[in-house]
């Protein structure tokens, strides 16, 4: 970890197209499905969390979430999405993930990152659209780059309806 | 009459042959569009449905609004303290007086014409007044309309759209002390409450295939084998499912409900109340007490089969009350034969300590909800189920056999299918004609 003065200093000069870099390489890591390596992405202390879609405001810890992962059940999530017994993404769907509208904001030791989102699922003849936008808590990385302490897609569809489930990684 | 010659269910949609122990559901009632009217009127019209839990409607003021069986339901608590169950459709010309799914309110007002109704129902208020009759609502015909039946029990809001059903408890037969059992956990015994938040879903398939799959035993090796997997990689080992050192089996509860239960036998933690390896020794000394606390209230065998026990509970027709690793209460409706929409909430125990709270939640997203990692499995199988019915012509009958022979015996292993039997038994009497 570099010591604070140095970060602070780094994370006033990260540009946006630094961030929407990482956060198109999330996203191209996702529809190759390369998911471990989308894993590794997160801090060992690192969240993945999908609000209900009748409250995206709650708390995890409170309410009812769609998807409540610690670092450790995140990357089991990745792992059993590459196995043939994850039966409703095997075979694998096509996804694609669009990013856009990314702000920047340093906080401390970590950037507060927020972006919208459109993801694209299709899978047997069935076209399913997941709209939302993601808040991101990224720190930096020993190596420079970042990494995610936090993700927390918010979905703007008010019911599973007609996706029935969000059987990808948003 | 919706009938087509020859039409029987009775005669064709079930073979239930108990001499030889085979029993068969034919595909087309999984497809066919007059079954699926004929379950509208003889089912849906006609059963006790779940609506909604009394902690959802606690405080004077609260309401919720939601379909069930498709008509839209306005549930709420007057200022006076009383539980009332109406359509949410204005009685002037039918909007939706209700547009929001749960707050407070003191009166409803139709946006329409602004007819204004009392949080008891009665029409209060229709601008320029003088141009109506005093006849009009002399009765009053114009208040709001309440379901033709609605009770509670043990916190659960039932509705019945048939005015002469049977009573509720009558209805539940011995499914009641098992709704009273999952209104019954936590230390406190300070009740149960609904958790903010709900998993609002669908599936592409024939609404009873889900309750088939929801206490299926059978399934779980291979459908959840990735679950198994998850589970191993985080407790070192998966405590094998039926030969531990309790008990499992499926129960005819009367009526169409049915139950799979056992106790210790499966490879998850409670929170309410049965601990896990990885929860470490604080979480367990916390549940112990908890069992400690349920068994002082209600008697130690009674304790340790609801803290130490699961239970998939299903309520004829649509209610699923799931009492796994986290309490769950799911209920769904078609709007086609191949489409319906699910409804799931987590209920807990009122005054359930932050730190089981928390785990609570946890450990319900690791197995269930559309984004767990194990309903999306059940939902692909549902679908897969349904594209194969479009062969029916070709392979025309599903076979729930399994454990026919001895299922009149003590104890039907909970792999068994006694459960979807009973079922499809209540399904074909009702269908055919038979009162609730």
């Amino acid at each position: 970890m570099m010591e604070s003065a140095r970060v602070q200093a780094r994370l006033s000069e990260v540009t946006r197209t630094e961030v929407e870099d990482f956060l198109f390489h999330e996203a191209d890591l996702l529809d190759r499905w390369e998911l471990d390596a989308w894993a590794r992405l997160f801090t060992d202390d690192g969240e993945y969390l999908i609000p209900p879609t009748d409250l995206p405001d709650g708390d995890p810890s409170k309410d009812l979430f769609l998807v409540y992962d610690d670092r450790h059940r995140l990357g089991e999530r990745a792992k059993r999405l590459g196995k043939k017994s994850a039966h409703a993404e095997f075979p694998h769907s096509r996804t694609r993930h669009m990013i856009s509208n990314v702000r920047v904001r340093p906080s401390g030791d970590m950037l507060r990152v927020t972006c919208n989102f459109v993801v694209y699922r299709s899978k047997q003849g069935v076209n399913d659209i997941y709209p939302g936008h993601s808040e991101y808590d990224l720190v930096l990385a020993a190596d420079g780059g970042f990494c995610i302490r936090r993700k927390r897609a918010v979905l703007d569809v008010d019911t599973l309806r007609p996706q029935g489930k969000v059987s990808i990684i948003l | 009459m919706n009938q087509q010659a020859g039409f029987d269910p009775i005669s064709w949609a079930v073979v239930d042959d108990r001499a030889r122990g085979v029993f068969r559901v034919h595909r087309r009632a999984f497809v066919d569009q007059q079954i699926f009217e004929l379950e509208r009127e003889r089912i849906f019209s006609r059963c006790w449905l779940y609506a909604g839990h009394v902690s959802e409607v606690a405080q004077p003021g609260q309401f919720v609004a939601r379909p069930v069986a498709g008509r839209p339901l306005l549930i709420n608590r007057d200022r006076h303290g009383r539980l009332h169950v109406f359509f949410n459709s204005c009685t002037h010309r039918g909007a939706m007086v209700c547009r929001e799914n749960a707050g407070r309110a003191r009166n409803f007002s139709c946006p329409y014409h602004g007819w204004t109704f009392a949080d008891d129902g009665r029409l209060v208020q229709q601008p320029i007044p003088e141009s109506y009759s005093p006849a009009c609502n002399a009765a009053g015909e114009l208040n709001l309309r309440e379901v033709p039946r609605f009770d509670e029990f043990c916190g659960f809001i039932f509705v019945s759209f048939d005015a002469h059903a049977i009573d509720l408890a009558d209805y539940l037969a011995e499914a009641g002390d098992y709704l009273r059992m999952a209104s019954e956990h936590g230390a406190a015994g300070a009740g149960m409450e609904i958790l903010g938040g709900t998993q609002t879903y669908c599936a592409k398939a024939n609404w009873k295939l889900l309750q088939e799959n929801s206490a299926d035993g059978y399934h779980a090796d291979t459908t959840h084998a990735s679950y198994m997997d998850y589970i191993k990689a985080r407790e070192g080992a998966v405590l094998n499912m039926y030969t531990a050192k309790g008990f499992g089996r499926v129960r005819n509860l009367g009526r169409g409900h049915a139950v799979s239960e056992s106790i210790w036998g499966t490879p998850w933690g409670r929170p309410c109340a049965r601990s896990m390896p990885s929860w470490g020794e604080d979480i367990k000394a916390e549940l112990d007490g908890v069992f400690e606390q349920m068994a002082g209230r209600l008697g130690r065998e009674r304790a340790d089969f609801i803290c130490h026990g699961d239970r998939n509970l299903l309520i004829f027709p649509n209610l699923v009350v799931n009492d796994v690793g986290a309490l769950t209460v799911r209920t769904f409706y078609p709007s086609a034969p191949d489409y319906f929409e699910i409804t799931a909430w987590a209920l807990a125990p009122r005054g359930e300590s932050q730190r089981l709270r928390d785990l609570r939640i946890r450990n319900y997203l690791e197995f269930l909800g559309p984004a767990g990692f194990a309903t999306p499995d059940d939902q692909e199988m549902l679908e897969l189920c349904q594209r194969g019915y479009q062969a029916h012509a070709g392979v025309e009958w599903n076979d729930l056999s399994r454990g026919m022979l001895d299922e009149d015996g003590d104890s039907p292993a909970k792999q068994d299918e006694l459960q979807m039997r009973t079922f499809w038994r209540r399904w074909r009497d009702l269908l055919a004609g038979a009162e609730v």
